[in-house]
């Protein structure tokens, strides 16, 4: 899976499942700050990412994942 | 000086008024709807397919939908209601416009809830299955916690509408709702709070009825599902489970009096008791406890009680030892009964507030709801008024009985103000 087919799926899932308006994801936006992601939203960020991508997110897993591209990134590394 | 005169003086105790209700249940989702099934007796059973599949021996339920709540209130508060918590917001949504209180209110003022729920079936069992399949407990998402637990509908309301009062959930079984209100007025009366959000939620799917539906204590009435629920007549084989959310907003005299608010009732008397004996059959001297406590709370006599809403369920058991309870308090005045259960099913967790609504709708547009079905009393229900038609009555004071397992007992009465 590339790149741009990660976005794809995220952004969907974003818009869909967290209601956010497409105009707020850009690739630099804070998850936190930017999007108001909240940690228990990460939990179900998790839920989302074994869904789309078919692996399991343990304990502090996403730790560093900040923005939005960081995210991208995150899951193309796993996928690898 | 009479006792209860003194009492007042010593504590000062405050009177206690209903100003807000609002309902979502198989009869209607909203007051309106409500009030006119109340009129026509028209019952909100039906057959659910599923439960035969599942192994029920009666697939007899009370039929309603799940509100939609997708742009009504934001993603992170709507994954942590369970379907009985939708139902409960609907139903406190309406009960505060009822009561013209509004969020800026609610964000000023100290608000309380103390609301009747007793169990939160599917959640759990979602996530029981999800840890099973993947191992994994992150998956089971952020909101199943809050779901699951049995004060899931209080912690949810009192988040969504900003509360900043007494904040608990009252699990009292089949009497949930009508303890919930029994002790709003008492934290009212005692001074410790001006208004408080009650009420009661009841789930309405399989998963929470399948182990109840095993002690065959569910009518099998399949083929006339809107005849099933029978409360005091003497065919009834069993009682029908249903649900939805029922709340009423109680608050102090004064208080209300001071915003202006439109009083429905006021509560006059709360009357509890425990059996202290079987976990499932009931028996006549707790109810009658609760009747008889009820009245000293409210310093009355039986005869001031224009129409008692009773909790008869169409059990064999439960209705014959309530019936006796009734006849032995009320008997010689033919106060007039009925059990609104005949239309609704057996509202559990919900029935002793939503019951306490029915009777204040009845109360206000001047009629008492029919119990259906009741074609042929009983060697009990014979010795008290069981109203089965559509009659016009005027009521000043109504009383409310609610009963549950373990012996779990409560009386609440209303009076027109």
């Amino acid at each position: 899976m590339n790149k741009a087919e990660v976005i794809s799926k995220v952004n969907n899932f974003l818009i869909n499942e967290f209601e956010l308006n497409p105009d707020r994801i850009v690739d630099n936006a804070s998850l936190r700050d930017d999007l108001d992601i909240e940690s228990l939203d990460f939990v179900d960020i998790a839920v989302e990412i074994e869904k789309e991508f078919g692996f399991k997110i343990k304990g502090d897993d996403m730790i560093n994942v900040n923005t939005l591209d960081d995210l991208y990134n995150y899951i193309l590394s796993k996928l690898q | 000086m009479e006792v209860c005169t003194l009492k007042k003086l010593l504590f000062q105790l405050k009177r206690v008024v209903i100003t807000g209700i609002g309902i979502y249940s198989v009869i209607g989702k909203n007051l309106d709807e409500v009030t006119a099934s109340l009129k026509e007796g028209k019952s909100g059973i039906g057959i659910d397919p599923r439960r035969k599949e599942l192994g029920f021996r009666s697939s007899l339920t009370g039929l309603l939908e799940r509100p939609h709540l997708k742009g009504e209130i934001p993603r992170r508060m709507r994954v942590c209601l369970p379907e009985q918590g939708e139902y409960a917001y609907i139903a406190t949504k309406e009960a505060l416009s009822n009561a013209n209180i509004d969020m800026e209110f609610l964000e000023k003022n100290e608000v309380g809830i103390l609301y009747g729920n007793d169990s939160s079936s599917v959640p759990v069992i979602e996530a029981m299955d999800c840890m099973r399949e993947k191992k994994n407990t992150i998956l089971i998402g952020s909101g199943s916690i809050f779901q699951s637990m049995n004060s899931t509908v209080s912690m949810n309301l009192a988040v969504i509408f900003k509360l900043k009062g007494i904040n608990l959930t009252i699990s009292a079984a089949c009497a949930s709702g009508s303890h919930s209100i029994g002790l709003a007025y008492i934290f009212i009366k005692y001074g410790m709070q001006n208004m408080i959000i009650c009420g009661g939620a009841q789930e309405v799917n399989p998963e929470s009825m399948g182990s109840f539906d095993g002690l065959n204590a569910f009518s099998v009435r399949e083929d006339e599902p809107q005849k099933a629920s029978r409360p005091f007549d003497a065919d009834r084989d069993g009682l029908v489970p249903s649900g939805g959310a029922a709340t009423l907003i109680l608050e102090e005299y004064e208080h209300a009096k001071k915003r202006n608010a439109n009083i429905l009732g006021e509560v006059i008397g709360y009357g509890f008791s425990s059996n202290g004996d079987h976990i499932s059959v009931p028996n006549v001297k707790g109810p009658y406890a609760s009747l008889i406590n009820s009245l000293k709370d409210a310093n009355i006599s039986p005869n001031k009680i224009d129409y008692i809403n009773a909790h008869a369920t169409s059990t064999p058991v439960g209705d014959a030892a309530e019936a006796q309870a009734i006849a032995r308090v009320f008997g010689k005045h033919k106060t007039p009964v009925s059990s609104t259960k005949s239309i609704t099913g057996h509202e559990m967790w919900m029935g002793g507030a939503s019951e306490v609504i029915y009777s204040l709708l009845m109360m206000h547009h001047g009629f008492i709801a029919p119990n259906i079905n009741f074609e042929k009393p009983d060697e009990y229900s014979k010795h008290i008024n069981v109203i089965h038609n559509f009659t016009t009555a005027k009521i000043n004071t109504f009383l409310s009985n609610a009963f549950g397992f373990g012996g779990t007992n409560s009386a609440v009465i209303v009076r027109k103000i």
